[in-house]
């Protein structure tokens, strides 16, 4: 009596074909991930429960920590712009050269008497540099008013859009610092601006 | 299939000796392990990075006729002291003790509930919310103006403001010894 041979499978499976869509997944995804840049000031933001995601484009961030301001935008076109208006208010002529330096640069807190020295050091040096912040008062001829007044008028012509504010503050900051941003932006009549908070659970 | 071949090329009883013909599969699943275990880990570290925005609206203080007459029987202000502690009270400044608070489900954030029901119970008509008037002191850091905007939110309170601190309430606050 003749028995039934059960045919023996092989358990294994080639991998070929997922190993090559897991690495082309790998690899979109490496080159999508936006690389985190480090700030120049370390802030704490507070947690707040708010899900709304921060916007990537068309938004300038004040960031105030430790006493100190500093200003970002995003878009190296919009930076350039703005830093060559902010050269004619200040009479400080930049070359090409300088403007892509600084169109590279995410945040700063210098003031203008001190941006040339500070866009021409190397990226180390660069971080050793004691950045004292943007200066601020009260009236609407300081730096970082002019700043931010140049930036909204770099984005309108450039890209026809309203230019979004958000103030990126440290939790132990005392509020009188913030509050000094805010009536900045009053007196330009930003009245819709987003405070940067991180996630947290009720 | 998949593996190395590592079987050996068996015995050579005389004649020529053979070259091992070596398999070219090779075993994958480490390599696809690891793999996913990097898309998985580039997935998590792009969307939860992000950080969050709270959108803030603030009066226009460029016109100067658009002060709206508030109630102060609805009013409830809160002022933001130092050590994280905060006084509220309803109504105007030094018609009642204020009361100290801190942050937190049993602190502020009761209050917040009690004091809008207690409103709307007593007053009458379409209008009869609770307007919360939001005074950082001095001493206060940003994160409790954070905090307190959050709570604000999360309570439901249809109509609040950021006001400037005035002296009386200051005084409030250093009499508690907060600013």
């Amino acid at each position: 009596m003749a028995r039934i041979k059960i045919p023996r499978k092989s358990t294994a499976i080639d991998m070929t074909a997922m190993c090559d869509v897991a690495f082309l997944l790998l690899t979109f995804f490496i080159l999508t991930a936006k690389l985190k840049q480090e700030d120049p000031l370390q802030v704490d933001t507070p947690g707040a429960t708010t899900k709304q995601l921060f916007p990537d484009l068309d938004v300038a961030t004040v960031t105030v920590g430790r006493g100190k301001i500093f200003f970002g935008m995003e878009g190296q076109d919009i930076r350039k712009e703005t830093l060559t208006a902010m050269g004619t208010k200040y009479n400080v002529t930049f070359t090409p050269d300088e403007l892509q330096k600084f169109a590279l640069l995410p945040t700063f807190g210098v003031p203008m008497n001190q941006m040339k020295q500070f866009i021409n050091l190397n990226q180390d040096d660069r971080k050793k540099f004691a950045q004292i912040g943007i200066p601020v008062d009260t009236t609407n001829t300081s730096e970082l008013f002019n700043w931010i007044h140049e930036a909204r008028v770099a984005d309108a012509s450039l890209r026809q859009k309203a230019l979004r504010f958000a103030i990126k503050g440290d939790s132990h900051q005392e509020y009188p610092e913030v509050k000094k941003v805010i009536d900045i932006f009053q007196k330009q009549a930003i009245n819709k601006f987003s405070l940067i908070t991180s996630l947290k659970t009720k | 299939m998949a593996e190395l071949d590592t079987s050996g090329g068996g015995k050579h009883k005389g004649g020529k000796i053979r070259s091992k013909k070596a398999s070219t599969r090779i075993d994958l699943t480490a390599m696809v392990d690891l793999a996913f275990l990097l898309i998985t880990f580039f997935i998590m570290a792009t969307t939860l990075a992000k950080p969050k925005a709270m959108d803030t609206f603030w009066p226009d203080k460029t016109k100067k006729d658009v002060q709206l007459p508030v109630p102060e029987s609805r009013t409830m202000t809160v002022l933001l002291g130092s050590n994280d502690q905060i006084e509220w009270f309803v109504g105007a400044p030094g018609k009642s003790a204020p009361t100290k608070d801190n942050f937190g489900k049993n602190g502020i954030r009761k209050a917040l509930i009690e004091n809008s029901k207690q409103i709307e119970a007593t007053h009458a008509g379409k209008d009869n919310f609770m307007i919360v008037l939001v005074k950082a002191g001095s001493k206060s850091t940003y994160k409790n103006f954070v905090t307190m905007l959050d709570e604000i939110n999360i309570t439901g309170i249809k109509s609040y403001g950021v006001v400037d601190i005035n002296p009386a309430e200051v005084a409030l606050l250093k009499k508690d010894g907060l600013d």
